[in-house]
């Protein structure tokens, strides 16, 4: 009998920990998971996560990633590059293709795709025949998410009913489901935009360049900076400044803002971030600011 | 506090709370507090809620605004379900889960106090120990959270009264003890005006104790004080056979997280349910080796003798053997709308492990607003009932009491795959 004075973790080992278990629950549990690999920052975590929970041994899912098609270049090479490292599958499912077979419509040329990649998720979904698909979303990103359980049930059509969840006690996960449905699970869920930096100064995480502090064209737009870029070029009238930016988040480029900063390493934005007076989604996404409520109903209709 | 501050320099880890109440107990004005104190809340999210104050014809922003969660929730003014919110002091980190006071309060509070530490049990200085007091400190004992904060609410509506706080002291201690309920704190309070939640305020000199957030840093981030036996239940088996690195070929790695206890190389353990016993040989995470490993923290272990285990297994340390049954005597509470029927068979899912199940009995159903035993024949959504099942398989249990990890389980509708309810066995 060993004598050691009781031991706690600390609040990242406590994280981290947690979200290790949750994906072996996953392996343990699905026959046919997928983690979905972006290439952002949390699904960077994920990686590390699942390299502890699952080395020396491969990881037991694909990584697979649903391309807008106008995501930053910087991004998805970073992407391509680290599933190569870590000598794991990629599946890479776009939104063009479904464009090509009809089932994505776009109202307008320039609308942005990404709510459009619920539809190519649950196309790959289906033709993988994946029963859990592992996401790095956070419950401190949105309300809708706050209620969100770690293991999310989604009926045949992807939706999210989140008056009818099933009950999440313990650490007793339920996975289970029947044909066609899908779960949806979080490890991360407990983690907050600080926790993430702070982890990835722990673990010495690599990230896509523009998440430090670069010079970039943008135009200013109703308060809010937006990038000139090949997908968003400037509209007449636009006054283009360089100015110096980096990315909190990053996704479609076309709701994807970056904000002013100067940090140009992770000790220097965990400071700013400790310091900010702006939300994560608030600053940066554009797409979440349509309605109190737009994150809520693109979960119900299937989105991640 | 400065935002510099904010970043840990001591890490005193992470404490999951629960708080209790309804919106009339100022609940969602406290977790509120909490976050808008601790400087949690950012501006964006202060101006929203500034908005809203304003649209509904408030003078002051309405912290309670703050975990508003659905939409039909604000369209309703009400909670409907567990919500998780996050802040940190700079020393340790917070996670609150927020359940509803009124609709499902049974199942809602159970799912939140499940991985809670803590409570906070609001009462209203005004109206003293209500039923629905009794009914929360009933289950957050049912659940066995170790630690308990009263917060005697809304002082300032009592003119700050050391009297009435006595009172209602009093008054609950009284209805504790017949409960065996220990280890409780009580602190008067106005989560309104911000008095002993993170501040002391000005009107409150005659209480002497900590304010709710020192009290909240001091508590011990572990649902247990007292040394628990060493319970590994396997999750899953690593066996990279088919590496290109031939020192891989022989590993076999028994990979899940330690629920509870301690486990250091070249301790004596038996793997269950085959009874094998053997040694460990290296406690790994990512191939890094650790003398020891304890409670919550997820490992790889590796032993001494080549044994046939898989999902579902456990393994323990020799001389500490869990009982290994087929009939389990447990409290249960049923989380679904559709009534739990003894015709029928379950699936119970207790740690890794999955077993087919049959109930045996009811012996009563707890009326959780008298504490009455009542007789029963069937259990409806959030009744709490001591009840016996028969398995199909044996499982490697202990009491609820002695071990949260080995003595709570899960009951899943095969129908429906919904988790129908849960249970903690006695």
């Amino acid at each position: 009998m060993t004598t050691l004075t009781k031991q706690t973790l600390s609040h990242l080992d406590w994280l981290e920990s947690e979200a290790i278990h949750i994906m072996r629950e996953v392996a343990g549990q699905c026959s046919n998971p997928v983690l979905l690999f972006s290439g952002g920052k949390d699904s960077i975590c994920m990686l590390r996560i699942a390299e502890k929970a699952f080395r020396p041994g491969k990881f037991p899912f694909p990584l697979m990633h649903i391309d807008t098609g106008h995501n930053y270049k910087e991004v998805t090479d970073f992407r391509d590059k680290r599933a190569a490292e870590l000598g794991e599958r990629l599946i890479v499912r776009s939104v063009e293709d479904s464009m090509a077979r009809g089932t994505v419509v776009l109202k307008t040329d320039d609308e942005s795709r990404n709510k459009h990649q619920s539809v190519t998720l649950l196309e790959a979904i289906e033709e993988f025949s994946f029963d859990a698909c592992i996401g790095g979303a956070r419950r401190d990103e949105e309300k809708a998410r706050a209620k969100e359980r770690i293991f999310s049930f989604r009926d045949e059509f992807g939706q999210w009913d989140p008056k009818n969840q099933r009950p999440e006690l313990w650490d007793l996960y339920n996975a289970r489901s029947f044909k066609g449905e899908n779960i949806r699970v979080f490890p991360i869920s407990n983690w907050t935009e600080f926790d993430v930096w702070q982890y990835i100064e722990r673990e010495n995480l690599e990230l896509p360049s523009i998440y430090f502090a670069h010079l970039r064209p943008i135009v200013r737009r109703q308060g809010g900076m937006l990038p000139v870029t090949e997908v968003t070029p400037a509209r007449p009238g636009d006054t283009i400044e360089q100015v110096q930016v980096r990315f909190r988040t990053v996704g479609d480029i076309t709701c994807t803002a970056p904000v002013e900063s100067a940090a140009d390493t992770i000790a220097k934005i965990i400071a700013e971030t400790a310091t900010t007076t702006i939300t994560e989604r608030g600053a940066t996404r554009l797409d979440d600011q349509t309605s109190d409520a737009s994150m809520e109903q693109r979960k119900k209709e299937g989105y991640f | 506090m400065s935002a510099m501050e904010k970043i840990p320099a001591i890490d005193n880890g992470l404490l999951r709370f629960l708080t209790c109440g309804s919106v009339d107990d100022g609940k969602s004005t406290l977790i509120g507090r909490l976050l808008f104190d601790s400087k949690t809340i950012l501006a964006d999210t202060l101006h929203a809620i500034e908005r809203t104050s304003k649209k509904r014809g408030m003078d002051a922003i309405d912290l309670s605004l703050l975990t508003d969660g659905l939409q039909a929730e604000r369209e309703q003014g009400i909670t409907i379900d567990v919500a998780y919110r996050y802040f940190t002091t700079g020393t340790r980190k917070y996670i609150i889960a927020d359940a509803p006071g009124h609709e499902q309060y049974t199942r809602n509070m159970v799912t939140a106090a499940s991985t809670a530490d803590l409570a906070i049990i609001l009462i209203d200085a005004r109206k003293g120990v209500l039923t629905q007091t009794r009914r929360h400190s009933y289950l957050t004992h049912l659940v066995n959270i170790p630690h308990l904060v009263v917060a005697i609410n809304k002082m300032d509506l009592v003119d700050y009264s050391q009297e009435a706080f006595d009172r209602i002291m009093a008054d609950y201690l009284a209805f504790a003890a017949k409960l065996n309920i220990k280890d409780v704190h009580f602190i008067p309070m106005s989560a309104l005006n911000g008095d002993m939640v993170v501040e002391r305020g000005e009107r409150l000199d005659w209480y002497q104790g900590p304010t709710l957030i020192d009290l909240l840093e001091a508590a011990s981030t572990s649902h247990t004080d007292h040394q628990e036996s060493f319970r590994f239940p396997v999750q899953y088996v690593c066996r990279p056979q088919d590496s290109a690195n031939p020192e891989l070929h022989d590993y076999r790695g028994f990979m899940g997280r330690v629920e509870s206890g301690v486990v250091a190389i070249g301790d004596a353990v038996t793997v269950l349910p085959s009874g094998r016993e053997t040694r460990v040989k290296d406690i790994q995470i990512n191939s890094t080796s650790l003398t020891h490993a304890f409670a919550e923290q997820s490992i790889t272990l590796l032993l001494d003798d080549e044994i046939d285990i898989s999902r579902g297994d456990m393994i323990v340390r020799t001389g500490e053997l869990p009982q290994f049954t087929k009939q389990i005597n447990a409290m249960l509470c049923w989380l679904s709308e559709s009534p739990l029927d003894p015709r029928r068979k379950y699936l119970i899912r207790h740690t890794t492990r999955d077993s087919k199940a049959m109930l045996a009995g009811i012996e009563f159903r707890m009326d959780i607003n008298t504490m009455e035993h009542q007789a029963a024949e069937k259990l409806a959504m959030n009744d709490i009932a001591k009840v016996s099942f028969k398995l199909a398989q044996p499982i490697f249990a202990d009491s609820y009491a002695e071990n949260r990890g080995t003595g709570a389980f899960i009951v899943i509708d095969e129908s429906s795959n919904n988790t129908v309810g849960a249970g903690m066995i006695l």
